[in-house]
């Protein structure tokens, strides 16, 4: 049995094994990405009902599972069975289309924001190796490009939904997203080029195992090798690492910058007019773009799957590799709690705030950040001189 | 005829089409609809590019190109009378001027693309598409040029301020 599944893998030659190996991956990574999804959820509920001195959801038990005598009961109250009933429901509600939305826009648009938010995932290195094979799904040299453009496409979603929808409020909450995020999108592209280039490379498999060497962009004392230019840097990676996240929940819709669905004024903004599955939707591909947009921010400025003293080499058995992995994860799932905890922490920006702060503040701050961190590298490095062609 | 061939031929495939009924769509004379499909075009046109291995254009294909069309969106739902705009009638004068001026263009790029197929041997047209090489020529050879579009730009900008704002003081 295995010698005839190792011949057919022999058998299916470098393409094949690797798109055997992409496959195994993207399903993988798929199932996990979901699970947190619909968990970020039960999160948010749950530290919100914390803030605010609640219990949040704890009545969703399983038949056999809820009978167990100690066990069941805890689980239940955890909430650990909400994402499940909170599936089923959205798939059993039913799915109104009101008379008056343009169709097929209508019916595109949830797709449109939801694919984005995965594609963004699959090139971001969620460990170092395991036995020969990189833990990423697309290893690719633009690397960040990939992402800020399949990232502008998302915007697409939201608009869509608004113009489809027909009516006022989605119509105005589409309006202010989109230039949200067009704004933010600059802000926070310009906010990362002072990282690739320190590392001179776009690949985000080559900015953590540069961090795994010398340090942390956010904090590098803990390096394996110290150098000069890590500290020089570190204060403008940390402003560098500031706009990068201030800009994600921009760019996520996140309070205290959700006003394309601020409530007290838009209903619910650009999903209004979306029931059942279709708002669903919505609703997760808001929680894929922040597991997204933390999983980045571990690979960019926290050293990815690297953890100073313990993990600084890419792993060479399997249980190092796994253990990357799970570092990788514990870091995202921080970053993710961060998120929710500011969401119920600060009141939501006016527009007008929400534009200065972008253009006048952020636009012109990523600059200077870049143009310092040139010199500084230009100083550092003192390249020779060529002159002629 | 390969993979990439086929793959060339699907992908050329799509981006015309898609060019074709952002102009002249005949189910719909809605600009959204339009302006959807100039997006698919650049989606597809990035695709292209891939099969020439040129990511990094590819990349910004759809960065720069896809994420402006969004603008578009905006002028189009904000400035033009979407009503107004389907019932228009395309004019026959239009219409045949816009034809010869893409016959004319198609001409041009056909002659030249034949005129260096016969001086060129194929092989030697490998394109190089890495970031280091892009960046490296865009900042030696083909600094002018680059600086030059750069100040078209600027002056686009100035010119759209300069048209948005109602009263100059």
């Amino acid at each position: 049995m295995i010698s005839a599944l190792t011949g057919f893998y022999d058998s299916l030659g470098s393409t094949g094994q690797f798109a055997l190996w992409s496959f195994v991956k993207i399903a993988i990574v798929f199932g996990v990405v979901m699970t947190m999804v619909a968990y970020a959820v039960l999160a948010e509920r749950k530290i919100s009902a914390f803030i605010q001195d609640r219990q949040g959801p704890n009545r969703v038990s399983l038949p056999l599972i809820g009978s167990i005598p100690v066990l069941g009961p805890f689980l239940t109250r955890l909430g650990i069975w909400q994402p499940l009933a909170d599936g089923v429901k959205s798939f059993l509600k039913e799915d109104f289309t009101p008379d008056y939305v343009r169709k097929a826009y209508y019916w595109i648009a949830p797709a449109i924001t939801f694919i984005p938010a995965l594609l963004a995932i699959a090139i971001i290195p969620f460990g170092s190796n395991l036995n020969t094979q990189k833990m990423v799904i697309a290893d690719l040299d633009i690397g960040i490009l990939f992402t800020f453009g399949v990232v502008s496409l998302g915007v697409y979603g939201i608009v869509l939904a608004g113009y489809s929808a027909n009516s006022k409020y989605p119509f105005l909450g589409s309006i202010r997203s989109s230039a949200q995020m067009i704004s933010y999108e600059i802000a926070m592209g310009m906010s990362v080029v002072p990282i690739f280039l320190v590392v001179g490379k776009l690949n985000l498999g080559e900015i953590v195992s540069y961090q795994a060497q010398h340090g942390w962009f956010i904090f590098p004392p803990f390096a394996q090798e110290q150098t000069l230019l890590s500290y020089l840097v570190w204060p403008f990676a940390l402003l560098s690492f500031f706009i990068f996240m201030v800009s994600a929940f921009a760019e996520t819709n996140r309070l205290p910058f959700d006003l394309p669905e601020s409530e007290t004024e838009l209903v619910a903004g650009y999903n209004t007019e979306y029931s059942s599955m279709k708002f669903a939707l919505f609703f997760m591909g808001e929680y894929a773009a922040i597991i997204a947009g933390c999983g980045l921010m571990v690979t960019l400025f926290l050293g990815g799957w690297s953890l100073p003293w313990i993990a600084d080499q890419p792993a060479t058995t399997i249980g190092m590799g796994i253990a990357h992995i799970l570092i990788f994860l514990t870091k995202t799932v921080m970053l993710l709690v961060l998120f929710i905890w500011v969401r119920w922490m600060f009141p939501r920006f006016r527009y007008d705030q929400l534009m200065n702060l972008g253009w006048k503040r952020f636009i012109p701050m990523a600059l200077a950040n870049v143009l310092i961190v040139a010199v500084i590298l230009m100083l550092v490095y003192r390249p020779p001189v060529v002159v002629g062609p | 005829m390969s993979a990439a061939d086929i793959f060339f031929y699907i992908l050329a495939f799509l981006t015309v089409a898609c060019g074709v009924m952002v102009v002249a769509n005949p189910f719909s004379r809605n600009p959204v609809t339009s302006a959807m499909f100039l997006v698919l075009t650049i989606v597809f046109m990035a695709g292209l590019f891939i099969l020439l291995n040129a990511f990094f254009l590819a990349a910004v294909q759809i960065l720069v190109y896809a994420g402006a069309v969004i603008v578009l969106f905006l002028f189009v739902i904000m400035l033009l009378d979407l009503k107004e705009e389907e019932r228009r009638k395309v004019k026959t004068i239009g219409a045949g001027l816009g034809t010869i001026a893409v016959g004319a263009i198609a001409f041009l790029i056909g002659r030249s693309i034949l005129s260096y197929a016969k001086t060129l041997p194929p092989t030697e047209l490998t394109l190089q598409g890495s970031t280091v090489a892009l960046g490296r020529k865009l900042f030696t050879d083909y600094v002018l040029p680059f600086e030059i579009l750069s100040l078209l730009l600027l002056v686009a900008m100035v010119g759209v301020i300069l048209l948005s704002k109602k009263d100059l003081k």
